[in-house]
């Protein structure tokens, strides 16, 4: 790359700190035993499980029993999804990322529509709800439009319109920005990622509250309380353990660094590229996100320009081939196809610099302008 | 130079890039993600793209991905159903070349600072001593790719690269085997990239319009027979269309009309004709009148012709088989393809 690279898609993941390596490292080392095993090497994984599982915990407001460490964000929120499938029909909204949709659909379950700003339709979620519904899904964050969405209020019209729901929120984007112990308090189940906060990929886990009705995805030896059987990732929970715990020391901090930032970098652009519409509602929104639109271009190409030039951003969801697939979540809120096909999703960081804004809003205006020229 | 090489993660275009790799041009490989739908292979599936990002990587070159789906859907599948649906033989692989390969992804080439798009193609871009560009045939002549290319014209013949054009498939295979390219040994793709074998024409279409059945009857109009989908139907075909099994004469379908649910079938002088009338005709340089060689189909033989240009028809100097309304009729000089159209829908024969 001829220039430095200037990284703007923390919302598809970030760099692991470096303490979360250092902390990692020695239980990919020398501090290998199995946490289900009886001798003092298997004691010592057993001993880092327990004590990342309380740090955790601190970080995420709950029991240190409640947590179930999974492979990751996808398979806390299935597990969520089919757990709650398997005593009734499961409800989420149509923002959600598709770790909670596809098995929503796959279950048969009810899709809940959001408002143009970007934020579930609360009238429309308590329609849905009924005494059948054993599951609601809906994100703390937004992974596109990063739109924060109101998690107590859907706790509540659920507790009084569906009894028997259990209530799940994917705070995976959330976590580095808000602080999810307070937001979500109410909710039953809870999934995160290390990997969007400074950990490595490879490791989550499924908050699942005392008392919560649960069924298991994965059966096996019975580890985690028969709650995900398998062997635990023990390097992987340590380093996401010791990521929760300084992003939660540093958070806000880090917002309020970043939110100057993006708001420079979403203004600069609604000011200086014509036909540019930023989506959601910026005061919803988490800190790091800036999500723009811009007419008659086409995002690959963009991000093609981009990054030639050292910028690496994204556009709506990334399918398996790496293609870039229409958003369904520009679809829910309101944005017609031509116009999400000019979407560009800038996700900024902890490690987001002043510099990395400027190179931005020198780059992006020109790009827009060349595509829309040259078409694409 | 800077060139975009269109990867399908084929055996072919892995080489192409190869070779211009070895040109010392600046090569990025890109795989347009064509169909979200089921495919067994072809331009689609996200094994041939794992395939096309191998080859980049052993070859040390960039990869991306571009998804034009909406672009196929509307301009090669959906036409392709439609075609069918009034009784026409459509060919997709022009479409997608025309719209996708050669249109789009040249474009979005040249706005991304690219001097040229290259392809896996068996045929050749020639210059003639006037400056001018030519799509001519590949040295493999059973491989031989001009036919679904004669929509080039020459703003984009003057951005695109073939460099397979002078080699056999042989030639292709030994040096991504010299190469260790991992595609080296796969197969040659087959038929319709978006139909899986599994469904094939028929599962396709079937979700996608609902069949007519119709009677089959002989030139005098008397009824011998009966199809379950019309639109299945194509001029020339000689099985499957039901009639009398009997008689001594072979049947061809020499017509078929889907609004009147009715194939119309013949003995095989019935499906001879003088003449064959285009239409969206293209040229690769300047419109061509008099005589040409006229091919019909992807590995037909040419034969010679007088194209009038009046009319747009191709007056066959031999009689000739009945053109399916829908398949391309490409016109050339000697191995160069001068232009090119489609045949248009003629009135059933009295």
């Amino acid at each position: 790359m001829r220039q430095p690279v200037v990284y703007l898609d923390h919302a598809a993941s970030t760099p692991v700190r470096p303490e979360v390596v250092a902390a990692m490292v020695p239980y990919l080392t020398d501090a290998y035993g199995n946490p289900s095993g009886a001798h003092a090497m298997a004691r010592a994984a057993r001993t880092a499980v327990d004590d990342a599982r309380a740090t955790l915990a601190d970080a995420l407001g709950c029991g240190p029993g409640d947590i179930v460490f999974t492979s990751g964000g996808t398979e806390a929120d299935n597990t969520a999804v089919f757990s709650g499938a398997a005593r009734g029909t499961v409800v989420a909204s149509a923002i959600e990322h598709h770790a909670v949709l596809e098995p929503v659909h796959h279950c048969g379950g009810r899709v809940v529509p959001v408002g143009n700003d970007g934020v579930v339709d609360l009238d429309a979620l308590a329609g849905a709800l009924d005494d059948d519904v054993a599951m609601v899904s809906v994100m703390l964050a937004n992974n596109e439009i990063g739109t924060i969405q109101p998690l107590a209020d859907v706790v509540a019209v659920t507790r009084e319109r569906a009894p028997h729901a259990v209530v799940h929120t994917d705070a995976v984007q959330a976590f580095p920005w808000v602080d999810v112990a307070a937001l979500a308090a109410t909710a039953d189940l809870v999934s995160i990622s290390a990997h969007k906060f400074g950990g490595p990929k490879g490791v989550g886990a499924l908050v699942v509250r005392e008392g919560v009705p649960f069924t298991p995805r994965q059966i096996g030896g019975g580890q985690e309380r028969e709650r995900r059987s398998g062997t635990q990732n023990v390097a992987g929970i340590v380093a996401m353990a010791e990521a929760a715990r300084a992003t939660v020391e540093d958070r806000k901090v880090v917002v309020d660094r970043v939110t100057p930032l993006r708001d420079r970098l979403a203004d600069g652009l609604l000011a200086t590229v014509p036909g540019t519409h930023e989506t959601g509602d910026r005061a919803r929104k988490v800190a790091g996100n800036c999500h723009v639109c811009f007419d008659g271009i086409e995002s690959e190409a963009l991000l093609y320009l981009l990054e030639q030039e050292g910028i690496m951003a994204s556009a709506a969801s990334s399918c398996a081939s790496g293609a870039q697939d229409p958003s369904h979540v520009l679809a829910a809120v309101g944005v017609d196809r031509a116009r999400a096909g000019g979407s560009l999703r800038l996700s900024l960081g902890a490690t987001t610099t002043d510099d990395d804004v400027d190179r931005a809003l020198a780059v992006i205006p020109a790009a827009v302008a060349r595509l829309r020229e040259l078409g694409s | 130079m800077k060139v975009l090489v269109a990867m399908s993660g084929g055996v072919d275009s892995s080489v192409a890039a190869a070779l211009l790799r070895d040109e010392g041009h600046e090569v990025v490989g890109v795989t347009m993600k064509l169909w979200g739908g089921e495919s067994d292979t072809g331009c689609c599936s996200v094994s041939d793209v794992d395939d096309a990002r191998r080859v980049a990587r052993a070859l040390g070159i960039e990869h991306h991905v571009f998804n034009f789906g909406d672009r196929f859907t509307t301009d090669v599948v959906e036409p392709y159903v439609d075609a069918h649906a009034t009784g026409l033989t459509p060919n997709p692989c022009i479409e997608c070349n025309r719209h996708l390969k050669f249109d789009k992804l040249l474009r979005r080439a040249r706005a991304l600072g690219f001097d040229a798009v290259a392809t896996g193609h068996h045929a050749r871009v020639v210059t003639r001593a006037d400056g001018t560009l030519r799509v001519a045939r590949g040295a493999d002549a059973r491989k031989d790719q001009s036919y679904v290319l004669y929509m080039l014209e020459q703003r984009q013949l003057e951005q695109t690269i073939l460099p397979l054009g002078a080699m056999t498939k042989d030639d292709v295979r030994a040096i991504a085997a010299r190469l260790g390219l991992p595609t080296a040994t796969k197969a040659d793709s087959q038929d319709v990239c978006f139909i899986t074998s599994s469904a094939g024409r028929e599962g396709f279409l079937g979700r996608r319009l609902s069949f007519t059945p119709g009677r089959v009857v002989d030139q005098h109009g008397a009824v011998v027979g009966a199809v379950d989908a019309v639109e299945l139907v194509t001029i020339g075909q000689r099985r499957g269309i039901g009639g009398n099994g009997g008689t001594a004469t072979a049947r061809y379908v020499v017509d078929v009309d889907v609004p009147r649910a009715t194939v119309t079938v013949g003995d095989e002088r019935a499906l001879l004709v003088d003449h064959t009338t285009l239409r969206d005709v293209t040229w690769t340089h300047r419109p061509v009148e008099g005589d040409v060689r006229a091919q019909c189909s992807a590995h037909g033989a040419a034969v010679p012709a007088t194209f009038d240009a009046t009319s747009s028809t191709v007056v066959w100097h031999e009689p000739h088989r009945r053109v399916a309304p829908g398949q391309a009729v490409v016109l050339y000089d000697g191995d160069e393809v001068v232009g090119g159209g489609i045949t248009a829908r003629v009135l059933a024969p009295r």
